[in-house]
């Protein structure tokens, strides 16, 4: 998903019985759907592992932007710039709500952005791939956002207080991204053959690394089994990404385009599609650095990170200054 | 295990080769008043340079759906808060004081709406 691939400790998960008073009152609180707090108590695993997925959540949002950036110079027309505009400014305020929800837990934002350009620490795959036509903001607010909302629904139960409150707001804004992007579809679609060409071409390329959002299956995932004892992963990645497929393959239809997978049948006796798995080699290539737009994703951060320093720390050195002349006045 | 305390960040320490650095904006807490007329609530934080920064970042972050009418921030240094391990001592006593909740006492159904 937006947090891919996070590892816990790799232990597997405790019993009740096994646990000190304290984890065992901790486990318990969540079990009764209760919330955990910043000031108490956790597992020092529940605490990193939480620091990972919020922040590489966080650092998706941000990431995130960049595609979609790429075509507000060049919207079709006003209405559409304006959209466009609106949808990535949402997607750099979820980035703010869940570094301030990671903060919580006792990591800086500064160290998060270092973790980032460092390496360290990851965004989703899926934004390492390039956005080639104007089809493409329509594919990713329908397919990206509609995979991001499939994980983030259940997010909002989530054991940790102000991860769960992040995500309220999040999904109360997310549906606009996803409905105008699938707005955009439907513009293609019923518009000149070169644009619904364009529309199906779009989502030739990104079906398959929506799908990858979800991550491989982890039905067998110690470090997952984990996450789900503590409630900061709701559902397996198979669950959302079956729930995504029999979602989207209606609209795709509706949308008179062709998902690209020639193995896709409705299975009556499950209640929903077969699908073909995408390549997960592509996936961890991706995952590694080796995708179409690894470097250029990070370089682009890095140089607003470094270009941004002047105006950080001047505004600081302003703030500063006119504390002083305040208190020179009383 | 054991939940540490988290571990002291160096704010100015810079990566190797790059300036150092002044150091992380302060972090207010944002309060919002919505429409109708309800006290501000905790919304959610953020980093500004100094309050009246922080107010514009707080109607850009938290205020794009017209969610509220009114702003305070807060820095988030300047809060006193009770802490977890105070729960029972702050807590427990209203437990036992039951008849200040109007149900502790019976109304006879002759009496009417009281």
């Amino acid at each position: 998903m937006y947090a891919q691939m996070i590892q816990s400790t790799g232990k597997g998960v405790k019993s009740l019985d096994e646990m000190d008073p304290q984890e065992r009152a901790f486990q318990e609180r969540i079990n009764a759907g209760g919330k955990i707090e910043p000031k108490d108590w956790m597992p020092d695993g529940y605490r990193k592992n939480l620091i990972r997925q919020i922040g590489q959540h966080a650092h998706s949002e941000i990431v995130g932007q960049l595609p979609e950036g790429n075509w507000i110079t060049r919207a079709p027309t006003l209405e559409r710039k304006a959209i466009l505009l609106a949808k990535v400014q949402d997607e750099a305020g979820h980035g703010l709500y869940l570094y301030c929800a990671a903060e919580t837990l006792g990591i800086t934002r500064d160290e998060m952005t270092e973790a980032l350009h460092e390496g360290r620490m990851k965004y989703s795959s899926i934004f390492n791939y390039p956005t080639l036509t104007w089809a493409d903001m329509g594919a990713v607010g329908w397919l990206v956002d509609g995979a991001a909302i499939m994980n983030q629904v259940p997010l909002q139960r989530t054991s940790y207080g102000p991860y769960a409150r992040a995500m309220v707001r999040i999904c109360k804004e997310e549906s606009f991204h996803q409905r105008q992007g699938f707005d955009i579809m439907m513009k293609m679609c019923k518009g000149t053959p070169a644009q619904k060409k364009m529309a199906q071409d779009a989502l030739n390329r990104m079906w398959f690394p929506s799908l990858m959002m979800f991550g491989p299956s982890d039905k067998d995932s110690v470090h997952s089994e984990q996450s789900m004892a503590w409630k900061i992963k709701m559902n397996t990645n198979d669950e959302l990404r079956q729930k995504f497929v029999d979602q989207t393959v209606p609209q795709a239809e509706y949308l008179g385009l062709t998902v690209p997978d020639d193995t896709l049948a409705w299975n009556e006796e499950k209640g929903g599609y077969d699908f073909a798995e995408p390549d997960w080699n592509e996936f961890f290539d991706v995952l590694k650095g080796n995708g179409p737009c690894n470097q250029e994703r990070l370089q682009t951060r890095k140089d607003a990170w470094d270009d941004g320093a002047w105006v950080r720390d001047g505004m600081l050195a302003h703030a500063a200054k006119k504390r002083a002349l305040k208190v020179a006045a009383e | 295990m054991s939940s540490p305390a988290p571990t002291p960040y160096d704010k100015t320490k810079a990566p190797t080769g790059a300036p150092k650095r002044t150091g992380e904006w302060p972090l207010f807490e944002v309060f919002i008043r919505g429409q109708h007329g309800l006290s501000h609530r905790h919304v959610g934080s953020l980093h500004a340079p100094d309050a009246e920064m922080a107010v514009k970042n707080a109607r850009d972050v938290y205020t794009r759906r017209n969610e509220g009418v009114s702003i305070w921030v807060v820095e988030a240094e300047a809060i006193h808060a009770s802490s977890p391990g105070d729960k029972e001592a702050l807590y427990d006593p209203s437990n036992d004081k039951v008849y200040r909740h109007p149900t502790f006492f019976d109304v006879p159904d002759e009496v009417g709406h009281m």
